[in-house]
């Protein structure tokens, strides 16, 4: 029996696409939602991804995540609106809406406004600044649904491996601290004291630390019996060079990347920058040999993962080149107040982001068990 | 395979060591069970086995461990992972991924095995202990018995010589236990594995070991022999031990099935001694708690549950608890009367006027995320009564309990405690009325020192200075007052936690899995303290796995299964008509009806 023909339950992992072409693919989203501020082009981004992930989130617990951010997406929102409402805007506006009670301030806090007119100019402004904030986050929320940072994190190279299983572990940390804080808040009820308020949940601050502490030193404990940080051993030059190259990499790129952001730099900036990667790429490769690990069933890079990274990236590029030549379209004006217009083009360039709902064929959905 | 020579362990900053003269030797293929009154040093020896002590642990290992040939002085846990397996008490504090998959195939990648035969090894693991269509499921949504499954699996699969294994099945229900033996067992027949493990419960691992080392008391140096040899001198022993070094049948049984074999004299001795009035008056101080109540009420009560035995259903008037049901309706009617005739007199003596409920539940459900946890419950508890929940892992014992507690609010339904609906009761009046003592006792205690500890009970019950204290005292003598709760053993901590509740003295107590992690001896301790505040007129619901406390405790057995509720009557009737929940007392001594070792032998005095 070929491991193929074991049943349906096989599949979701068979099909499962890199977690690092997601992450590509909404990431790649989240720069094209930086590049308009056109309504009309943000929501059908939004409703892109969503449908995405309405089709192929993971059963995990992180694909909650995908709620949670979506509301931190409104909260921002609002945010952006109220601040408009109270602190006033710089938008000159001729609808006024309706005037707020000003609040006179000191001299020194000049250029600060509170209350005053508001005007639909500046609220459009802002709800339009606000909803550009908001898709970027969804779009980082879709990457959690689509592939679990956890599962990202199991992708790392050898020599990264070990920091990824601890960056893991802590990122499991938070979910059991809340069940603790739960269960303990639970637990001062029964013994007659009020469960809900700020000082019964500082009260059960330290209990709960000493149990988090208590069982990470037994995860440790597991960890340890099971094998985790066998090394091999290796010669001590290609130590050495390993330590020379992934330095000498950082240091690079650093300096790369100044010199990228600085104006003088504009020649050096370039080439240091990939000269450095490529050494700290190579000294994470020589790494790799410390480490006896191998990979179980490691996530392919196949032509999905391709199509579904690209498909993110040609969306943002797309975007990126629109807005560099349409200008107008992409960021519809405010003063005088118009109905933003969709423009065609970009429109249909982020179409492509659906792409993935169509190639990567869909999980099956978790079959019950008998037991 | 495994050989200790002359270890002893001392932990930093203990007096003395916590083991000393530990010098056996465990050949290859063999099951080997460590056993011994809580706080002798097994954890100790078993992580001496992987190399966690001292390594980890810290502290001073004199001796010498050698597993497989390699000293655990000179390689560390991670170098010994190849050869030994480890699963500790709680499998979910074990686990480092978050799917089934990846769990098992965690501890290969570690020692960096070729992806064929991951892969391989993986497959077969989950064949072996039939995970396979679990595989893709988080760790964290699997119940008791999966999770120490998957961890068992989690340490096989890089095939290590030796398995190490902490209480495996003491948070199991005996079917799931039953499912993780079966497993151990496979093992060692087919593997070749060998396998040492650390047990509180006996009757469930004894006749699985090929030898059994005892651990006789703390600093006390092992005794090591075949089962029989060490279970005719150990002082902790299960329940078809205690009832053949009674009988003193020779050789002593290890199972129900040779037990059964040799039991016939003890059966007829029962018959004949039954006919006198030593069952009655041993019936009569067992269920003595629940005298007050009337036979009718009691009877519409069970009545209503559709689901118990066919022979419960067909008794239109069933007897009232344990006496009736041993032995016949005949004598069932007569120790009838002559019980309520002597007990009448306590009846007026009681807290409460036997009518009055102290806990109703009507027509309760409950709806968790997606999960119905209760469906439709009734159920009333009356003073005196004690009640055993038991179903399995996730059939919504806690859940009932919570409810009880007002922790979960019902979906549909009625709760009333005290006549109070709990979860809309303030806390400082709902502990007057009802007391939960959790799963883990440690998370009712907060303080430094059981002296802060008791005050702080004191004042949240508003109770007089001194109350806490003095049932702490009387619930565990020789308990200073500036111990740390955490240095505390499980035992002692679930007494603490008990007097903490009673303080505020509910008239109804609740308890969640009471005897998890508990030695024969601070069992039958509980079991002392539970009967004297049912005696007092506590009413008092267990939620326990444990069939052995269910029949030395429970005048009730309430099974629930999914959610409902499939029997309720009599712990004699309940207990017996199921073979997972009839304690060894009553397998070995069938079809005359005894549920524990006490009323035996109070039968032959």
């Amino acid at each position: 029996m070929t491991p193929a023909d074991r049943g349906p339950h096989l599949s979701s992992r068979r099909i499962a696409v890199h977690p690092g072409a997601w992450w590509i693919w909404a990431l790649a989203l989240g720069v094209g939602a930086t590049r308009t501020t056109n309504p009309l082009l943000l929501a059908l981004l939004i409703s892109a991804s969503a449908y995405v992930v309405a089709t192929h989130r993971t059963p995990t617990p992180a694909a909650r995540a995908y709620t949670a951010f979506a509301k931190l997406a409104f909260a921002v929102l609002l945010i952006r609106l109220v601040f408009a409402v109270a602190l006033g805007s710089p938008i000159p506006g001729t609808h006024i809406l309706f005037t707020l009670p000003e609040v006179p301030l000191p001299h020194w806090a000049q250029g600060i406004r509170l209350g005053g007119k508001v005007t639909a100019e500046a609220l459009v402004f802002a709800g339009y600044d606000g909803l550009k904030l908001a898709t970027l986050l969804i779009c980082v929320g879709a990457a959690n649904a689509l592939a679990g940072p956890a599962r990202l994190l199991k992708s790392l190279p050898g020599a990264l491996y070990e920091t990824g299983v601890a960056v893991v572990v802590a990122l499991t940390f938070a979910p059991h601290l809340i069940a603790d804080v739960q269960r303990l808040r639970a637990a001062r009820r029964l013994r007659g004291r009020p469960d809900r308020g700020v000082r019964g949940l500082l009260q059960v601050g330290l209990p709960v630390l000493e149990g988090a502490l208590e069982r990470s030193v037994a995860l440790a404990a597991a960890m340890e019996a099971r094998g985790y940080g066998r090394t091999a051993e290796v010669p001590a030059g290609v130590r050495r060079t390993t330590a020379a190259l992934t330095l000498g990499g950082l240091l690079g790129v650093c300096a790369g990347t100044y010199g990228l952001l600085t104006a003088e730099g504009g020649t050096y900036g370039i080439p240091l920058l990939l000269a450095g990667v490529a050494a700290a790429l190579a000294g994470l490769r020589l790494g790799g040999r410390r480490s006896l690990r191998t990979r179980y069933r490691p996530d392919p890079w196949d032509a999905r993962a391709w199509l579904v990274a690209g498909s993110g990236t040609a969306v943002a590029a797309l975007l990126s080149l629109a807005a560099a030549r349409d200008p107008d379209a992409l960021h519809p004006g405010v003063v005088p107040l118009v109905a933003p217009a969709l423009p065609l083009w970009p429109a249909a360039a982020i179409l492509l982001a659906l792409l993935p709902a169509f190639v990567v064929p869909q999980a099956p959905q978790d079959p019950k068990e008998p037991s | 395979m495994i050989r200790f020579e002359d270890v002893s362990v001392t932990y930093d900053g203990a007096a003395g060591p916590t083991v000393r003269g530990v010098d056996f030797e465990v050949p290859e293929g063999e099951l080997v069970l460590l056993v011994g009154p809580s706080g002798v040093g097994k954890s100790t020896v078993l992580g001496a086995v992987s190399g966690l002590v001292p390594h980890f642990t810290g502290g001073t290992l004199r001796g010498r461990v050698t597993v497989a040939g390699r000293d655990t002085r000179t390689h560390k846990p991670r170098a010994l992972a190849d050869v030994v397996g480890t699963v500790g008490q709680d499998p979910l504090a074990h686990f480092v991924t978050d799917t089934v998959e990846d769990e098992l195939a965690y501890g290969m990648e570690s020692l960096g095995l070729a992806p064929e035969v991951m892969r391989r090894r993986v497959e077969e693991t989950l064949d072996l202990l039939g995970l396979a269509g679990l595989r893709s499921r988080p760790v964290a949504a699997l119940s008791g018995g999966q999770r120490q499954r998957v961890a068992i699996g989690s340490v096989l699969t890089p095939h290590p010589q030796v398995l190490v294994l902490d209480e495996p099945t003491s948070a199991l229900d005996p079917a799931a236990a039953e499912e993780v033996l079966a497993v151990l067992q496979r093992l060692v027949h087919d593997l070749g594995t060998t396998v040492l493990l650390a047990e509180h419960r006996l009757e469930r691992v004894i006749h699985y070991a090929d030898r059994v080392v005892l651990l006789p008391a703390p600093g006390a140096p092992p005794i090591v022999g075949t089962p029989a040899e060490v279970m005719a001198v150990s002082p902790v022993h299960p329940p078809v031990v205690a009832l053949g070094r009674l009988a003193g049948w020779s050789p002593l049984p290890l199972t129900v099935r040779d037990a059964r074999r040799q039991a016939a004299p003890l059966r007829e001795r029962l018959a004949t001694s039954t006919a006198g009035s030593h069952a009655d008056t041993a019936a009569g101080s067992r269920a003595a708690g629940a005298m007050g109540v009337p036979p009718l009420e009691r009877s519409r009560e069970w009545g209503r549950v559709g689901a118990a035995a066919p022979g419960e259903r067909r008794q239109a008037n069933p007897p009232p608890p344990r006496t009736g049901a041993r032995t016949g309706t005949g004598t069932g009617r007569r120790s009838l009367f002559r019980r309520r005739s002597t007990l009448s007199p306590e009846a007026p003596q009681a807290p409460h006027p036997p009518q009055t409920n102290i806990a109703e539940i009507h027509a309760l459900s409950v709806r968790r995320a997606t999960i119905d946890a209760l469906r439709h419950i009734d159920l009333t508890v009356t003073p005196g009564e004690t009640i055993a929940l038991m179903g399995r892992n996730g059939a919504g014992k806690s859940t009932l309990l919570s409810c009880l507690v007002g922790l979960v609010p019902p979906t549909r339904g009625t709760v009333r405690v005290g006549g109070a609906e709990p979860h809309r009761t303030a806390p400082p009046d709902l502990v007057r009325r009802v007391g939960l003592v959790p799963q883990d006792p440690r998370d009712l205690l907060y303080a430094d020192t059981v002296a802060e500890e008791c005050a702080a009970a004191d004042r949240d019950a508003g109770a007089a200075p001194g109350t806490c204290r003095a049932l702490v005292s009387e619930l565990l003598p020789g308990i200073t007052d500036d111990t740390h709760p955490r240095d505390l053993s499980e035992g002692q901590c679930l007494a603490l936690a008990l007097a903490v509740v009673l303080t505020a003295r509910p008239p109804l107590l609740l308890l969640d899995e009471p005897t998890r992690g508990l030695d024969y001896a601070a069992k039958a301790r509980l079991v002392t303290v539970l009967r004297g505040l049912a005696a007092e007129g506590h009413a008092i619901v267990l939620a326990t796995h444990d069939v052995e406390l269910a029949a030395e405790l429970a005048h009730r057995v309430v099974l629930l299964a999914e959610g409902d509720v499939i029997a309720d009557g009599p712990t004699a009737q309940i207990v017996v008509s199921s073979p997972s929940f009839a304690p060894q007392v009553t397998k070995i001594l069938a079809p005359q009806r005894w549920l524990t070792v006490t009323e035996v032998r109070e039968a032959l005095a």
